[in-house]
């Protein structure tokens, strides 16, 4: 159903290779979250992994800082349809915390977050340099309202997928929906294909 | 995919100096719960084409809905929609998103709303469905504004607090009404706590705003003894 709005003209600022179907890009860095912050002291925090038959590895902070750690500049895409250029992460690639594990995984992992909050994404999506557990935004610690002190970073898929507080990473030998994806929301999220909603 | 429903606009009506209500009327029923959010998609002669998130402000008919409009200083949709659309355009909408910021309607367990600014738009809705499905259920409600003439639903909130069918406090952050006790100023954490439902009553607290002031109460709630599971959440901004 192609409708015109009479008189609507737009901005034509946006770049058609960068930018996906449907977004818009802006400057600021809105947060989303569906429940107060958590408050999580880094030295308190502990990321627990998973593997799908239930055997367990633990990073302490101290650990997970003695991990060598990248620096990530990419574009950002929220579903509520803003995208951010070039932001500036540091994180633990999950090739490197993968290596790092006694067991071998499966193909999908749910993030566990501080909250109860939780998102589903393929382990395929999250090695060869495309995830990671970042705890470091524009050279500044990872801000509590933006998922400190560390989140995952999966900047290919639509940004609830970066899951905030993450404190442990379950294995699963099937997909299983998150948070969001139980309600309404895509079990993948690719923002070139529009995938929002289910 | 994105189902889009074509709407026409019903009515417009300036309800502050930068905001609007539209209604817009759906020749199918869609079915929104209170809280819930629309895409609203705008195309150009030339097909160009954007779309952002509104809050649904009334939900109670299904063949209708309300969104209201803050007119963004920079913004690319939200001019058009409170400049330029009148009573009789097409409109394109989304389905009604968003399962969690919602009020499950004819839900009896005590609910606390807190607003600041265009906030207050999807728990209008909360409080519109409350007057039909639930009367009963207690409802109190805190709106931050920053002065009386951005109040939006002047008149409702009027007829509320007249006929004492809930709480209602009025914050004014920079200019307050004639005759008001307390000096406009920005809520604080004592005073939220004395306004709001004591969180012995197990209140389920819906708090939508911009993020500054949702971080903010969130965090005073949860000081204050609520439970944070209790707590959601909806911000805008940065």
């Amino acid at each position: 159903m192609a409708i015109v709005n009479r008189g609507f003209v737009g901005r034509r600022d946006r770049d058609a290779r960068r930018l996906p179907p449907g977004q818009y890009t802006t400057l600021d860095f809105p947060v989303l979250s569906s429940e107060p912050t958590p408050s999580v002291a880094p030295e308190g925090w502990m990321l627990a992994v998973q593997s799908a038959d239930h055997r367990a590895a633990t990073f302490t902070w101290e650990q997970f800082q003695d991990m060598p750690h990248d620096d990530i500049t990419t574009d950002i895409h929220c579903v509520t349809r803003w995208s951010k250029f070039d932001t500036r992460w540091r994180g633990v690639s999950f090739d490197t915390l993968l290596q790092a594990l006694p067991w071998e995984p499966a193909p999908y992992v749910m993030a566990h977050c501080h909250g109860g909050y939780t998102a589903n994404v393929p382990l395929a999506d999250l090695v060869g340099g495309r995830g990671w557990i970042a705890d470091t935004y524009d050279g500044e610690p990872l801000a509590a309202e933006h998922g400190g002190p560390a989140r995952l970073l999966v900047p290919h898929l639509y940004f609830w997928k970066s899951a905030k507080w993450v404190r442990r990473l379950r294995f699963m030998t099937e997909d299983a929906p998150g948070f969001w994806e139980e309600r309404g929301y895509h079990m993948y999220g690719d923002p070139w294909r529009e995938q929002r909603y289910s | 995919m994105t189902t889009w429903h074509l709407t026409t606009v019903t009515s417009v009506v300036d309800i502050t100096p930068t905001a609007r209500t539209l209604r817009l009327a759906l020749p199918e029923a869609i079915h929104a719960l209170p809280g819930q959010h629309v895409d609203i998609r705008l195309t150009a002669e030339d097909g160009y084409s954007t779309a952002r998130a509104y809050s649904l402000s009334d939900v109670r008919e299904t063949r209708s809905v309300e969104v209201t409009v803050e007119r963004l200083h920079d913004g690319e949709v939200s001019p058009y929609l409170v400049d330029v659309v009148e009573p009789g355009d097409p409109l394109e909408i989304s389905d009604p998103h968003g399962f969690w910021f919602t009020w499950p309607s004819g839900d009896d367990r005590p609910v606390q709303l807190i607003g600041g600014g265009s906030g207050i738009a999807p728990l209008m809705s909360m409080i519109r469905s409350r007057e039909v499905e639930a009367p009963q259920t207690p409802f109190s409600l805190v709106y931050s504004v920053r002065s009386p003439d951005r109040v939006y639903y002047r008149d409702e909130f009027r007829q509320l607090i007249d006929h004492r069918r809930m709480d209602v406090h009025l914050i004014h952050t920079r200019v307050g009404p004639e005759n008001a006790t307390r000096p406009p100023g920005r809520l604080t954490a004592d005073e939220l706590a004395g306004l709001t439902l004591d969180p012995a009553t197990s209140p389920t607290v819906f708090i939508c705003g911009p993020n500054r002031f949702v971080e903010n109460c969130a965090q005073w709630m949860v000081d204050a003894g609520h439970d944070r599971t209790r707590i959601r959440t909806e911000r805008f901004g940065e």
